[in-house]
């Protein structure tokens, strides 16, 4: 998909518009602007290969994130032509030559693209709880308790989840009501349920989740399912939520 | 650590300590919806029996004043049935509203990623909310009609109601909005909850798709014939306004043949069968669609 075809390269390279949203909320001088970069595009080129030659060759004060470049780290999920995205999984040629780049819109903004999604997902984590919660003491002298390869597999499945905080950027909900938990917040709910070393209840989880701001907010919009750069089975992990914790609040 | 004593009492709280309302209100508010698009389905049948004939709209109406059960029609059964009706809505409409933007910042917030997203499902809730609140207002005028002049429902009241009385535009908008309201409502439902997933649930949500807009353009299509079908009847019928509709096997003694049928004035004698007592009223009337093409509308268009 991403090689580089040999009739694509002997067309000459388009030259790519990028208009980028900057903005340094630190410099009190600054105003949100767009600002439009001209850029020769390199065959298989990502967005994240163009970002760091603008970064290189144009502008140095151009802020974005990355740390893997392979879809891995979740850093540099940003709004591209509107849609959010991973940069570094955007190739350049599936894009038409004026491309729009926006922060994530919901989380903190640190400077152009540079958004704050450590922070929010660690207050996530901490409100819902996404650890195991176990009262049996842990011998590490001794094996772990085995565990069905399938059910081992499931738990993965939904731990892929990188917390990019695209889900949350594609969420109609999250966007009128901030203190949603979004999907990766739901998905961190459903991979510990599964897991049997959480000794957690259906109720404790209610506690958790079952409510306006968690699963009862959701208005199933599906925009975090079509988002998702790691393809998660959100749609029917909220869907499965919804009808446990239903069945808790009804019983 | 005190880890451990918070993890003791999270997992042996047998009730959640949170309050069981939010789920409750989530599932009242879908079942209320599936209830409401469901019986908007069935209520779209049978008022387009009109377009099976007079006569088959009139068994309907009669049926749901009991006539079937009881040997003559108690109309109250469908005031009864309306407020029923009613107090569904108004509770579907009281839970659906928590969901509604509350504020023009979160409106404004909702449109902008809205236009920015430009994702269909995402598009698809905004069409809930508007019609939504549209039929707050125009549900009620229906749902009030229906209860308070529950007698009146047959071709000739019902077709009054649309012409005479101005009801189709109200109507023509109650329809698209209901037709649009219900099928993606039903959409949302099943994604919800997870209906009919099966193993693949992004290729079952294609197929909830295309299923869904094709509900949709069939009422449409049915609705908007109906309504033309009640605004015919209403026409033809303006200079008799708020006579009742008596059916073809009422206006006839014996031998059920269309030549014979002449229709008679509401106290139809057995004996007459001169057409001096009946006045502009008459209207050969077969009891099969082929009495739309019948009638001599036509005069009665071109005189206003």
């Amino acid at each position: 998909m991403s090689t580089v075809n040999p009739t694509e390269a002997q067309q000459p390279p388009r030259t790519l518009k990028i208009s980028i949203l900057r903005h340094n909320p630190q410099d009190p001088a600054s105003v949100p602007h767009m600002q439009t970069f001209t850029l020769e595009e390199a065959p298989a080129m990502t967005l994240f290969v163009a970002l760091n030659d603008l970064r290189e060759h144009q502008d140095p004060s151009l802020q974005f994130d990355f740390v893997c470049r392979a879809g891995i780290c979740g850093s540099c999920a940003m709004v591209i032509n509107g849609r959010p995205g991973l940069a570094c999984r955007t190739l350049t040629h599936t894009l038409a030559p004026e491309i729009t780049l926006a922060p994530l819109p919901f989380f903190e903004l640190i400077g152009d693209l540079s958004v704050n999604t450590g922070k929010w997902m660690r207050s996530m984590s901490e409100r819902l709880q996404t650890w195991i919660h176990s009262t049996d003491s842990v011998d590490i002298k001794r094996l772990e308790a085995r565990m069905e390869p399938e059910l081992a597999e499931a738990i993965y499945e939904l731990e892929r989840c990188i917390e990019c905080g695209c889900c949350v950027a594609a969420c109609g909900t999250a966007q009128m009501r901030e203190d949603f938990v979004g999907a990766v917040g739901m998905n961190r709910i459903a991979r510990f349920r599964l897991d049997p070393r959480d000794q957690r209840s259906d109720e404790a989880f209610y506690d958790l989740i079952g409510d306006d701001d968690g699963i009862f907010g959701c208005m199933s919009l599906l925009g975090c399912q079509d988002v998702c750069p790691k393809n998660l089975p959100l749609q029917s992990q909220i869907a499965f939520l919804r009808r446990k914790m239903v069945k808790v609040g009804l019983s | 650590m005190s880890k451990t004593t918070d993890l003791a009492d999270a997992s042996a709280k047998p009730t959640p300590l949170k309050s069981k309302l939010p789920a409750r209100l989530d599932f009242w508010q879908s079942a209320t919806g599936l209830f409401l698009a469901l019986f908007m389905w069935l209520h779209m049948f049978f008022v387009a029996s009109i377009l099976l004939g007079k006569d088959a709209m009139y068994t309907v109406a009669k049926f749901f004043e009991g006539y079937h059960f009881f040997g003559q029609p108690y109309p109250i059964l469908v005031t009864i049935a309306a407020a029923g009706v009613f107090a569904v809505l108004i509770a579907h409409a009281g839970l659906a509203m928590r969901k509604f933007p509350a504020n023009y910042r979160q409106y404004s917030t909702f449109r902008r990623h809205m236009k920015s997203l430009r994702h269909d499902d995402t598009n698809l809730w905004f069409i809930q909310v508007f019609t939504g609140f549209a039929m707050f207002f125009m549900v009620s005028i229906h749902l009030y009609i229906m209860m308070t002049q529950p007698h009146t429902i047959d071709p000739y009241g019902s077709g009054d109601r649309m012409v005479t009385d101005w009801m189709w535009p109200l109507y023509l908008l109650l329809l698209l909005a209901v037709e649009l309201h219900a099928s993606i409502g039903l959409y949302r439902l099943a994604v919800k909850w997870g209906w009919f997933e099966g193993k693949d649930a992004q290729a079952t949500r294609r197929r909830l798709k295309q299923a869904k807009w094709a509900v949709t353009v069939f009422f449409l299509v049915l609705g908007l014939a109906t309504l033309a079908a009640y605004i015919k009847v209403g026409l033809d019928n303006r200079d008799n306004y708020g006579q009742r509709y008596v059916p073809s096997w009422e206006r006839q003694t014996q031998a059920p043949t269309p030549q014979a049928l002449i229709p008679a004035a509401q106290s139809a004698a057995p004996d007459t069968t001169a057409p001096s007592v009946v006045d502009s009223a008459v209207e050969v009337d077969a009891p099969l669609a082929s009495d739309a093409v019948v009638e001599p509308s036509g005069q009665d268009v071109g005189t206003d």
